[in-house]
């Protein structure tokens, strides 16, 4: 009991905070663990050189799309995450992949939306390039439960707004993994062995979770993610290409304006996380503008 | 950064002040000491290549194979080494093939062009002669950037739902593609015929046949080896087209005795191979070792490997070799000439005027990844995936001669002084490496004989006394 109010309070104090500053100090604990104990082929000025683009092209396009305020906290997010995946021999690619994150969520938009979750796209176009690469299999498996841990961290910290979405498409991605195995006749420590990967886990709990690129509603986001989970296997066990999870999200982020148009829900503002529930007079099911007014908008 | 960027970084900075959110602010100073922090722990890695001595050859471990693959394009030939020791009339393969597999696609290699890659690839000891101290400046201020980073009854076959999809004879060897229904079928069909299924592969062929491959299953023609006067049986190759870019290791762990060694050399046309479902892990490399090891460079690398296996706890895969076909430094064997390259399946060479050796291989990256696999902790056949990189590596371990002139000056004087602690860190590194017992290792080095810096302790030094 006491443990439980432990983590209420320690939940409370992070409640004041934006759910992203836990996301940045995640992810660096985690760099800094890939750098320091595996040894990430990873530069010092490859994660400068991220950062600081990420950083002026936020602001570029903070001041080129005249938004009120330079918000930098997405781009620190999304800078991060390119440095955990993204490997490359080439400064100037490591560069072009964090200012083609950042330049999609200004461009690449919907409805007032961006489409594509900024680290992910900028991976697959790195890799599709041939100019850089994802080593899926960096982290091993030793350290997997600890790495469970600090991910499971985020849902308590950052209120569990989107936790719908990790949990389901761990759910849905699980169940046909082991289905798979059954049918197959493999053991289960197959598809565990398939489950052991920090990349999976780092994609589950800090990209597919963005709350800008996935459906409004709750429903939506189950149907989004099962979409997702059904596509990462299609491209493994079907097409047998690696990165099975970030193509699913690429593939699967153009179809989240048509899910939010069946279940429409109001629109995830940083400032003021929630469920995507709608407010008493939006409840009608027509795809109206959502609750952010455009002179108050954000690129986030 | 171009100084354009710079000033709009700049500006960046000053846009944040005038902004009244201050959380802005607090976010700014700690990602700044992050980065500065970052920058000033940056190292630089120098290294220079040395005379080539000794090899680590595949030999030396026990159960090893050793596979080629080339691949471009999802078009895959492998080459299969074949070193069969016992009886060959026991020799029996059977390895699971994406597709149907026609005559032509299948081929009796060269051994000798797969040890040939063996040897060009192996780990590698290079050795280095310090200079005289009095007349140079020393050799470790120079740095060079080389390294940067039969046939069954037609019924029984019916029966048993296997269907032999196709038979050849190629070279000494009889071929049958084979594809199945169910496993026991399978399983009963081979043990009929004569090929060996250990206990439990059952449902391992059960997977692989609900994965729709098919089975590649060859044994000897003793009478095509006894035409051919062959002593030994040669590398099977396979061509075919095939997305999945994976090695079926499943079979191989069923009941094996114990953990078993794979060698395998990867010819790509853009860059290094590796593992997507486990970490495929770089060896130590350039590391200086005691010079006495030159005698036991075998042994000292079979433990090194040991150790990093224990290290990786038995889940990495090791990168061994990386490098441009088109050279080597120091080479361990001369790089492999255009047509041995073809005879191996890189079909994107074109092939010479002339045959021969030279430098004409190009657009060739060879991977070598050694990998020691059992059930419980290789549960999944391997995924590999060709990466962009094309950095090179090499497992290679150096001897550094002193220099034993008897000139005198103050450099020589601070040279000898400085070896002895030189001689303790080359003893604590082949500890580190091999797991070897540090008093032993001493002691082969004779080093409990010699004078310590701690003989003269710092007050001594201090005022000579």
């Amino acid at each position: 009991m006491c443990f439980i109010r432990l983590i209420e309070r320690v939940s409370c104090r992070f409640r004041s905070c934006d759910p992203r500053l836990y996301q940045i100090a995640s992810l660096s604990t985690l760099l800094a663990y890939g750098l320091l104990w595996l040894h990430f082929d990873v530069s010092i000025l490859q994660i400068a050189l991220t950062f600081g683009t990420a950083l002026v092209t936020q602001y570029a396009g903070t001041r080129l799309y005249k938004l009120p305020a330079f918000d930098p906290l997405s781009a620190l997010v999304s800078a991060a995450g390119l440095c955990i995946f993204l490997r490359t021999n080439s400064m100037a690619v490591a560069a072009l992949a964090a200012g083609i994150a950042i330049a999609s969520k200004f461009t690449i938009r919907w409805q007032k939306k961006h489409i594509f979750n900024p680290t992910n796209l900028a991976l697959l176009v790195v890799v599709t390039g041939s100019l850089g690469w994802i080593s899926p299999g960096q982290w091993g498996q030793a350290a997997w439960f600890g790495f469970l841990i600090a991910c499971l961290g985020s849902l308590v910290v950052t209120r569990a707004v989107r936790a719908d979405v990790t949990l389901s498409f761990l759910g849905c991605y699980i169940g046909l993994l082991t289905a798979r195995a059954l049918w197959l006749g493999d053991p289960l420590t197959i598809p565990l062995h398939q489950l052991e990967s920090g990349t999976l886990l780092i994609f589950s709990f800090f990209m597919i979770t963005d709350p800008k690129t996935t459906p409004d509603s709750r429903v939506g986001r189950l149907i989004f993610t099962l979409l997702v989970a059904l596509a990462a296997l299609g491209v493994q066990f079907v097409l047998f290409r690696p990165h099975g999870p970030l193509w699913a999200l690429l593939i699967c982020s153009p179809l989240v304006p048509l899910i939010d148009r069946c279940f429409p829900g109001s629109r995830y503002d940083w400032a003021r996380p929630s469920k995507g529930e709608l407010t008493p007079p939006l409840s009608a099911p027509v795809f109206v503008p959502l609750s952010i007014p455009s002179q108050q908008r954000r690129v986030s | 950064m171009s100084h354009q960027d710079y000033e709009a970084c700049e500006d960046g900075w000053a846009g944040s002040r005038q902004d009244p959110h201050m959380l802005n602010m607090r976010l700014y100073v700690p990602a700044v000491l992050f980065l500065v922090t970052l920058l000033l722990w940056n190292g630089t890695a120098s290294a220079f290549c040395g005379f080539y001595v000794a090899k680590a050859d595949s030999k030396l471990f026990n159960k090893a194979s050793e596979v080629a693959i080339a691949r471009a394009e999802d078009k895959t030939v492998i080459t299969m080494a074949n070193d069969f020791k016992g009886d060959v009339k026991e020799f029996a393969l059977v390895v699971p093939v994406p597709t149907v597999l026609e005559k032509a696609q299948i081929h009796v290699g060269d051994a000798a062009v797969l040890k040939h890659l063996a040897d060009y690839s192996a780990p590698r000891l290079v050795e280095y002669f310090d200079a005289n101290p009095c007349r140079l400046l020393y050799p470790e201020s120079r740095s060079m950037d080389m390294m940067g980073k039969a046939s069954p009854s037609l019924q029984r076959e019916k029966a048993l739902g296997v269907s032999v999809e196709a038979q050849y004879t190629v070279g000494e060897y009889d071929i049958l593609i084979l594809s199945a229904n169910e496993s026991a079928g399978l399983e009963t069909w081979l043990t009929e015929n004569g090929y060996r299924i250990p206990k439990g592969a059952s449902s391992v062929l059960h997977s692989y046949i609900k994965q729709n491959l098919k089975f590649f299953v060859a044994k000897v023609n003793l009478g095509e080896q006894a035409k051919l006067g062959l002593t030994h049986l040669r590398p099977l190759q396979i061509a075919f087209e095939s997305p999945r870019f994976m090695l079926p290791i499943r079979l191989g762990t069923v009941n094996a005795d114990g953990p078993q060694e794979l060698f395998v050399y990867f010819l790509t046309r853009q860059g290094r191979v590796e593992t997507t479902n486990y970490r495929t892990v770089r060896l130590p490399e350039a590391q200086e070792i005691p010079l006495y090891v030159k005698d036991r460079f075998g042994d000292f690398y079979r433990d090194l490997f040991a150790q990093q296996v224990k290290r990786e706890q038995h889940r990495g895969v090791f990168l061994e070799y990386a490098w441009d076909m088109t050279w080597c430094d120091p080479c361990a064997a001369d790089p492999l000439s255009g047509e041995e390259l073809r005879s191996l399946g890189v079909f994107w060479l074109e092939p010479q005027g002339r045959p021969g050796r030279g430098p004409q291989a190009q657009n060739v990256f060879l991977t070598r990844l050694h990998v020691r696999y059992d059930e419980a902790h290789f549960p999944e056949d391997l995924l590999f995936q060709e990466t962009s990189d094309r950095a090179n590596f090499q497992a290679r371990y150096i001897l550094r001669h002193p220099w034993t002139g008897q000139d005198e000056c103050t450099a020589a004087a601070a040279y000898r002084e400085q070896l002895y602690g030189r001689y303790e860190q080359q003893a604590q590194t082949l500890a580190t490496l091999t797991g070897w017992n540090i008093g032993e290792i001493r002691k082969a080095m004779n080093l409990a004989a010699r004078p310590t810096r701690d003989e003269n302790k710092w007050y001594q030094r201090l005022w000579n006394n």
